[in-house]
């Protein structure tokens, strides 16, 4: 019998929403929420013997101490192999599970498994680590990433020869294998180059790697002098709310004009951000866009000038493209307004 | 949005409470933050030391900003 300890965040666990996300890490005998259907696509060769539920907040804001006190959980339960999640597009629920994956293959030399969105920061963070299976963006997914994440673990746990990426169905850990190929290097490359000419479909046999990484810009010569703008991803808008912006996977952005603002106000603004708890935020904004320190440091003249208007949506399960296409657009702005630096914040 | 700003021309400071995710996202300026449901305040504080403390972190922040870097930097001290 395969004994399996399972990890899920204080959501799954049915401890509550983004007001108990800071609750630390507690075990419980057997199988807890998603553990139901892992249990019976595992089938009778495996066993849950305990999951070990975290708020993700915690989790992230001490990923050192809960990923030892999670392990410390797991451990007891001396098991042959380790599940968390699956993550979907939680980003923090998918940090939480690509560390304590992490930390449990290299302590107690057991395979472990997770699954995620592929665009979730966690998959980035730990593709190499571990096997990430690839879900949904979303818990609609639940039902096709459990067998795809059992069928793996379970191969994982057996010693079985694990297959390419695509076969079996976790995000390519850039790890490379010798093997023998029927035909030649060079034949194999006119073919492809063949196939390429004809505009048919090929696989390269050595994508390049994808670093989109971006040169730091020059430091700002004089402070005193600078124009300075705020952003966020923390869901900061005038309280209502008037652009409509969504609580998670945004389409959108706003523009919000702060002249003569000098404080963020329980009465003027709030949060629309749907994947933290709300209630500080809501209590005083400036807790995530601190336009009133910056108003303060405007008037000692630290900075030049605070830009008129600060720019916010939502980073929660937003995607990429849409994150990229908002600020590529006010950007332009920015530097058509005269801003030399910029602030941003995120929750 | 950080890298995109970043790619337009403007230097920019990413203020974060998880710092491993802004390392992922490929910002090259970071100051850590207090927590996620309140990065730049603390409600268990006095309204004029939670101030403080977040004009603090902003200091840091702009102290970034006028520091040359040649790749992601974390200003945690």
């Amino acid at each position: 019998m395969i004994r399996v300890v399972h990890y899920i965040n204080q959501f799954y666990g049915g401890i509550g929403g983004e007001e108990k996300a800071d609750v630390k890490p507690e075990v419980r005998e057997g199988v807890v929420g998603p553990g139901m259907a892992l249990k019976a696509a595992l089938g009778n060769d495996a066993e849950i013997v305990a999951t070990v539920i975290c708020g993700d907040s915690y989790f992230n804001e001490n990923i050192e101490e809960a990923s030892a006190e999670v392990l410390e959980m797991v451990k007891k339960y001396s098991p042959d192999l380790f599940i968390a999640g699956p993550a979907f597009n939680a980003g923090r629920y998918g940090v939480a599970c690509g560390s304590i994956c992490k930390a449990v293959k290299e302590n107690l030399n057991i395979p472990v498994v997770t699954g995620m969105y592929v665009e979730n920061p966690g998959a980035d963070m730990f593709k190499k680590d571990i096997h990430i299976v690839e879900t949904a963006n979303a818990a609609t997914g639940m039902r096709q990433a459990i067998p795809a994440i059992t069928k793996l673990a379970l191969k994982l746990a057996n010693n079985e020869t694990i297959g390419m990426p695509q076969q079996e169905g976790y995000i390519p850990r850039g790890i490379r294998k010798n093997v023998f190929e029927s035909e030649r290097g060079s034949k194999r490359a006119v073919n492809m180059l063949v196939a390429k000419l004809k505009g048919e479909k090929f696989e390269t046999e050595y994508p390049m790697p994808d670093f989109d990484r971006v040169v730091p810009n020059p430091a700002v010569l004089d402070m005193k002098k600078a124009k300075v703008a705020l952003v966020t991803s923390g869901g900061i808008v005038p309280k209502g709310n008037p652009d409509r912006i969504e609580s998670s996977s945004a389409s959108k952005y706003g523009k919000y004009d702060i002249a003569g603002v000098n404080d963020l106000t329980v009465e003027t603004y709030e949060t629309a951000h749907g994947g933290y708890d709300p209630t500080y935020a809501n209590q005083d904004a400036d807790r995530v866009l601190p336009v009133d320190v910056m108003r303060d440091m405007e008037k000692e003249g630290i900075i030049g000038e605070l830009n008129r208007y600060y720019y916010a949506t939502v980073g929660n399960g937003t995607s990429v493209a849409n994150a990229k296409k908002f600020a590529g657009t006010f950007a332009k702005e920015l530097i058509k307004d005269g801003v030399q630096a910029v602030v941003l914040t995120s929750t | 949005m950080v890298k995109e700003i970043e790619r337009a021309g403007i230097p920019v400071v990413h203020i974060c409470t998880v710092v491993p995710i802004s390392l992922t996202v490929g910002a090259n300026r970071i100051v850590p933050a207090i927590a996620i449901p309140h990065p730049l305040g603390n409600p268990v504080l006095s309204k004029e030391d939670e101030k403080t403390l977040r004009r603090g972190i902003v200091l840091k922040a702009l102290k970034a900003l006028e520091t040359e870097v040649n790749g992601q930097t974390v200003f945690d001290k």
